[in-house]
């Protein structure tokens, strides 16, 4: 395969595990951050939870998902998995942050005028800290990038692939073929995320 | 007169780690349909944990509140909440809506429909005297205060609920203004017979819209008078409070 060709497939395939690894850590960190702005007692363990998995390293934490049953093994689910778990620390302390720092006034104001709590959870706290949430999407999604270049070392396919095999062959270009690309798509969607969250915040 | 509002030796107290404290004590008083009664008191004296106990934003840890004769605890709070307008000095209109939207809160909670919401957004706005032309599609940020102010009571007002509650809503503008809404806050009341509590640490503006004057002190009511009453009361907080006013004519000359 020419380097052309296999830049675009492995291209594609790093996009792949970052939108499925965003999407699935999305849909478990935004409820979970909600749940939190309900229940400040379990702050502490649940934040706490997801900022000991972000300190794990990430080389380690792909290794240690290795040998764990249903989810573990060699291949791209593993790797989804450990990015899923890095990703969920930035969208979950950002959606308890966007929403406890809705102005109390405006929140009083909209149970005193008699909206149920579903109702002020979506007309008032998730419109109002949309722009915050977004911006925790963002933070991980580019970091998901990044960090999924080493979904390769377990055999999760991505642009790693090519950063890993230069470093074996000590080739330069293919490093380069494997960084360049990661780099140019965390950009893109750094912007992209951006613009996202200007056009979407309503304030 | 039946009354609307009733306080049943109603309690507030809160526990925290050095020990619980007693926040409002055995309040009893009764609003009757279309009063306004003013709770005037210092800061600190209780006035909002009474209001938000009306609305059932706090429930009382003693005794009962009741609204048109049913324990706040019996009412659904939502069902509640709906026939109580409620409007405070940070006015916590929606940054996100606009002031038709805003206005139109509750009767679009309440399944109006949008023509029906539309010509009442604008007929409250043109009460509150603000141009509806002008202003329904603006949003809160693009206010001053005192329309702020004023979209938050055409905002409580907005399906025509019979009960309403004030904290201190005009606490924050310049006294022309406050005058102005004060004024405009009579006319409604006379014009709408609606029931309200309003709360002021102000005298003057207890003095001017109150059918009757609640003193609060401590947590406890101290004093429940006319205006009228109120003026020659004995009581030492209220004297407190009457310094203030005879302040105030000292200065414009000689009273005698
Ligand atoms: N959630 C709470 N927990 C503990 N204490 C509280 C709480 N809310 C109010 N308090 C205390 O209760 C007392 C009465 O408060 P409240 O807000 O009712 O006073 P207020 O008369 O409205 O004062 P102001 O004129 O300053 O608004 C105050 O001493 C306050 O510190
Ligand atoms: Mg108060």
């Amino acid at each position: 395969m020419d380097l052309r060709s296999e830049l675009a497939s492995l291209t594609l395939e790093h996009f792949e595990l970052v939108l499925v690894a965003v999407i699935v850590a999305a849909a478990i960190s935004i409820p979970t951050g909600i749940l939190l702005t309900r229940r400040a007692g379990m702050r502490r363990w649940v934040l706490g939870f997801a900022n000991l998995l972000q300190t794990i390293p990430s080389l380690a934490l792909f290794g240690f998902l290795i040998p764990v049953p249903l989810i573990g093994g060699i291949g791209k689910r593993t790797a989804i998995v450990a990015l899923v778990l890095y990703a969920l620390l930035p969208m979950m302390r950002n959606t308890l942050t966007g929403i406890l720092g809705v102005d109390p006034a405006v929140r009083e104001s909209a149970v005193a005028m008699g909206m149920t709590g579903r109702q002020v959870l979506w007309q008032v706290e998730l419109p109002l800290a949309m722009r915050t949430i977004l911006a925790g999407v963002r933070v991980a999604t580019v970091t998901t990038i990044g960090t999924a270049t080493i979904a390769a070392a377990i055999g999760g396919g991505g642009l790693g692939v090519f950063i890993f095999r230069g470093i074996s062959t000590v080739d330069t270009t293919q490093i380069l073929a494997g960084a360049i690309p990661a780099a140019v798509i965390a950009l893109l969607a750094d912007e992209g995320l951006g613009w996202l969250e200007r056009k979407l915040s309503p304030v | 007169m039946n009354a609307i509002v009733e306080f049943r030796g109603a309690g507030y107290s809160v526990t925290r780690p050095q020990g619980s404290s007693d926040i409002l004590r055995e309040l009893t008083f009764t609003v009757a349909a279309g009063e306004t009664l003013v709770l005037l008191g210092r800061s600190g004296s209780g006035k909002t944990t009474a209001l938000k106990m009306v609305n059932r934003l706090l429930s009382p840890t003693s005794g009962e509140v009741l609204v048109e004769g049913k324990p706040t605890a019996a009412w659904d709070p939502i069902r509640l909440r709906r026939r109580i307008g409620y409007v405070i000095q940070e006015t916590g209109l929606f940054p996100h809506f606009t002031v038709a939207e805003n206005i139109g809160l509750v009767p679009h909670l309440e399944g109006w429909d949008e023509e029906r919401i539309r010509s009442r957004v604008r007929e409250l706005l043109e009460q509150m005297g603000l141009s509806s032309h002008e202003f329904a599609a603006r949003y809160p940020r693009e206010l001053s205060g005192g329309q702020r102010q004023r979209v938050g009571v055409a905002r409580a007002l907005a399906a025509d609920p019979p009960v309403l509650l004030f904290d201190e809503p005009f606490g924050a503008l310049d006294p022309v203004t406050r005058l102005d809404l004060q004024k405009q806050f009579l006319a409604l009341r006379d014009a709408l017979h609606k029931t309200a509590v309003f709360v002021t640490h102000d005298v003057r503006e207890a003095l001017m819209l109150g059918t009757r004057v609640g003193l609060m002190r401590n947590g406890r009511l101290e004093l429940l008078a006319t205006p009228r009453e109120f003026l020659h009361a004995e009581n030492d907080e209220a004297r407190a409070f009457l310094a203030g006013l005879d302040w105030k004519m000292e200065a414009d000359g000689p009273s005698q």
